[in-house]
């Protein structure tokens, strides 16, 4: 793959009061970052699961950011704790499983930080170009494959051809 | 997009394409989710069945690469899409509501936000900490910049609160539980026990006069300037009228003797026996208006984020005053009957320094924020001061003047202009006693060369700070606040009373530095939103709570220890014969606010958000 001309490919997940907010404003005030991560709206930093950062990787994401509220800033009071207690365990795990740490990245961005929005994006996309692309889950699919060709067609994520046929 | 037209156009597509869910690709669904919700219902679709890429803030405004852009686009309409599809229809969820205000704090702001919900019509139960309402605009001795004498503006309204059918006050009270959600607060407050009774005081004061701990106590009222005796009425216009025992110097608590008040109170009013006591209230609305208090340089508790000016000697110097202490001793009702005499000998000062700035602005100190009324109210005391001192000098050290508002500028004109008030641009390093005179060592940075000054009494404005147990009483009514300990707004330009928390709102410096006017602003504007919420009988809420698949439950409650609301109770299943056979959770729906935090905490991933489940949020992220 040329280095040079590829770009990596971030899912943000973000709540819906305070970083999204924040981005609304990063784009309100008409700043400047690059447009590798797409956002997921989520209501609170709190609900969400470790696995949707692995379905990400899983779909071909080469890098994963989470962002919520201040803590003490929550809409909902305790979310933004309830998260950050899961990623800090979840963050040790992911050497575990084979995925970079850095490849994971927590922040904060309140709803009046879109200064720190464009900053955290263009922080993350410029580490996540530095670790290259993410091709263990794709070869590890492969191996299976390769393991077990058995396994029908028809059982492969549906999901995959309604991309394609979008 | 959201103009007539662009709704227009959403209306005829889903009529002519016969349409079951639309996607916009438009702008923040911050503005405008509403407009194309409503232009969707119109149409005959339901509400929830919208989806909105945002383009604009999300995508075209923050993009220079135009073909990265347009790619970005294409995929954020794509993962709507996916998400839409598996949207399910949603109808709106409607609660009762209480016609009850709970409003915090009996300052300025609560006593305003008290008065206008009630004459609205209605009920208010106004909670106050101290024995009186007033808070901090009672201990001012004028006001800028009409130097209104404080007290004379104040303690009409002080009174109409006391007097009106539809407020029950609640002095030396606290709130220490708020349970429900909007509409349907319950609130437990304390009540103290002030160990007279309320119902028998006349207000005579005579066991104030009798009480033979005359000088026990520092009055705190006077900030420390004077003291007062174990029975006392915080100021003699008090709201309402009756006395405290302060349990700690009194006599009666220390032996067991003394019983002087009991003797001279001839309606039997004492009670030394009286217990705090808890009162339970069904609430609609709260309405926060604690204020604040003065960055304490003294007084700092050793765990305190905030570091001191020991350079200035203030606790060390009895003559190195702050503000309100200022305020005390100019008032005409204070410890010095309103002549301008230093604490330490009761002489008439000659020479005044006034600093501002004294923690605000300052991050080495812990405050990065500006006080906003210190540069008017330095003007108004130096002005105080040269009119009842007329050969009196006063120096103001300043960084910046920062009058705006109605007539202020002008105000610190006539004191410079007209009352020959002398403003030095410059901080001040330091400042150490000789001979009887205090020395203030500063710069001029606009003659650009070291001044010095030998003052007799130096005032310093020091910054507006957050209560003390201002972010215990947030996170007992659920509200966030910044990390000053100041209450956040729902939003800093279009949302300035509200708080994130429905049915929460905010009034006065409890959410950020601000003056009487702005206070008393603020106050009317939160009464407005309170009484909006309770003008109608019940009240729609969005669809997005959470849900417990039963079937799946394993019922390990998880769910129940992460919930912020206690949204979350154990339900029992019954088999056929009526026999529990197990136990699940159950979402109040009422109660829960859609967070989700339950939803990633599941183990058996049997709770979902509704508009946010994971099938969707799978969906979203498939189509990356």
């Amino acid at each position: 793959m040329d280095k040079e001309k590829w770009e990596p490919k971030i899912a943000a997940f973000v709540c819906n009061w305070c970083t999204y907010t924040g981005a609304d404003l990063a784009g309100t005030s008409r700043m400047k970052y690059p447009a590798n991560a797409k956002m997921i709206r989520v209501m609170c930093s709190g609900s969400i699961d470790p696995v949707f950062i692995i379905k990400a990787f899983e779909r071909g994401a080469d890098g994963v950011l989470v962002s919520g509220c201040h803590p003490n800033d929550c809409h909902y009071n305790a979310g933004n704790f309830h998260a950050r207690r899961r990623w800090d365990f979840f963050h040790e795990l992911l050497d575990f499983i084979g995925i970079e740490k850095d490849r994971l990245q927590f922040s904060w961005i309140s709803a009046s930080e879109g200064k720190k929005f464009a900053d955290v994006i263009e922080k993350v996309t410029k580490d996540i170009k530095a670790l290259g692309p993410f091709t263990a889950y794709k070869k590890m699919n492969s191996e299976f494959t390769a393991m077990f060709p058995e396994i029908p067609e028809a059982d492969k994520e549906i999901v995959i051809k309604e991309k394609e046929t979008v | 997009m959201c103009s007539d037209p662009g709704q227009n156009m959403i209306r005829d597509a889903i009529r002519d394409k016969g349409l079951d869910a639309i996607v916009v690709g438009s702008c923040s669904p911050h503005m405008h989710e509403r407009t194309f919700r409503n232009a969707a219902v119109s149409a005959g679709i339901n509400p929830f069945l919208v989806e909105i890429a945002n383009l604009r803030e999300h995508c075209s405004w923050v993009h220079d690469d135009l073909e990265a852009a347009t790619q970005k686009a294409i995929e954020l309409v794509r993962m709507a899409i996916e998400k839409v599809k598996r949207d399910k229809p949603l109808t709106k969820i409607s609660v009762p509501v209480t016609k009850r205000v709970l409003v915090i704090g009996g300052g300025i702001a609560g006593i305003q936000a008290a008065l206008d919900t009630a004459n609205a019509g209605y009920e208010v139960v106004l909670v106050e900490k101290e024995p009186s309402i007033g808070g901090h605009m009672s201990q001012l001795s004028e006001t800028f910049p009409t130097l209104d004498c404080s007290q004379c503006i104040l303690t009409p309204r002080m009174v109409e609160v006391h007097q009106h059918p539809k407020i029950k006050l609640m002095t030396y009270s606290e709130v220490v539980k708020i349970e429900g959600f909007i509409g349907n607060f319950k609130a437990t407050i304390k009540k103290k026990a002030r160990h007279i009774n309320e119902d028998l005081c006349s207000g005579c004061g005579l066991c104030i006069t009798k009480c033979p701990t005359k000088k026990k106590a520092y009055n705190s009222f006077e900030e420390d300037l004077a003291f007062r005796p174990a029975v006392y009425i915080p100021f003699p216009q008090a709201v309402p009228n009756i006395p405290v025992i302060d349990e700690t110097i009194c006599m009666y608590y220390k032996n067991g003797k003394c019983g002087m008040c009991v003797k001279v109170c001839d309606r039997g009013a004492i009670d030394f026996d009286q217990k705090d006591t808890m009162l339970v209230a069904d609430i609609g609305a709260i309405i926060v208006a604690t204020g604040f208090k003065l960055y304490n340089i003294d007084k700092k508790s050793p765990d305190s984020r905030y570091k001191g000016y020991g350079e200035y000697g203030y606790g060390k110097y009895r003559d190195v005053i702050d503000g309100l202490q200022f305020e005390r001793i100019a008032s005409a009702s204070g410890p010095t009957s309103g002549e301008i005499k230093r604490p330490s000998d009761g002489k008439v000062p000659k020479k005044i320094v006034f600093i501002q700035c004294v923690g605000s602005r300052d991050d080495s100190k812990g405050i990065s924020y500006c006080s906003k009324i210190c540069c008017m109210y330095t003007a108004k005391h130096a002005m105080l001061y040269k009119h009842k001192v007329h050969d009196g000098e006063a120096y103001i050290f300043y960084m910046d003047i920062r009058a705006g508002g109605k007539m202020y500028e002008e105000f610190v004109r006539r004191a410079i202009e007209e009352d020959d008030v002398k403003y030095i641009r410059g901080r001040v390093s330091r400042i150490y006693e000789e001979n009887g005179k205090y020395i203030v060592k500063g710069e001029d940075t606009i003659a650009g060369m070291p001044v010095e000054i030998d003052a007799d009494l130096v005032v310093l404005a020091t910054a507006m700070i957050p209560q003390d147990n201002s972010a215990a009483l947030a996170r007992t009514i659920g509200i966030p606040y910044d990390k000053y300990g100041f209450f956040n707004e729902a939003h800093p330009k279009l949302r300035p009373v509200e708080s994130t928390t429905a049915g929460v709102f905010l009034a006065g410096a409890c959410q950020s530095p601000r003056d009487i006017p702005e206070s008393v602003a603020m106050a009317s504007a939160a009464a407005c939103k309170a009484t909006i919420l309770l003008s109608s009988d019940t009240l729609e809420r969005e669809p997005v709570v959470a849900k417990v698949n039963e079937d799946l439950c394993a019922g390990c409650f998880y769910c129940k220890k992460v919930c912020p609301f206690g949204a979350i109770e154990v339900k029992d299943v019954k088999d056929l014969n009526g026999i529990v056979y197990k136990e699940v959770a159950y979402i109040n729906q009422g109660v829960c606010q859609g967070c989700g935090t339950c939803t990633a905490t599941c183990l058996s991933k049997s709770i979902e958000l509704a508009g946010f489940n994971n099938e969707e949020i799978f969906a979203e992220i498939a189509a990356l």
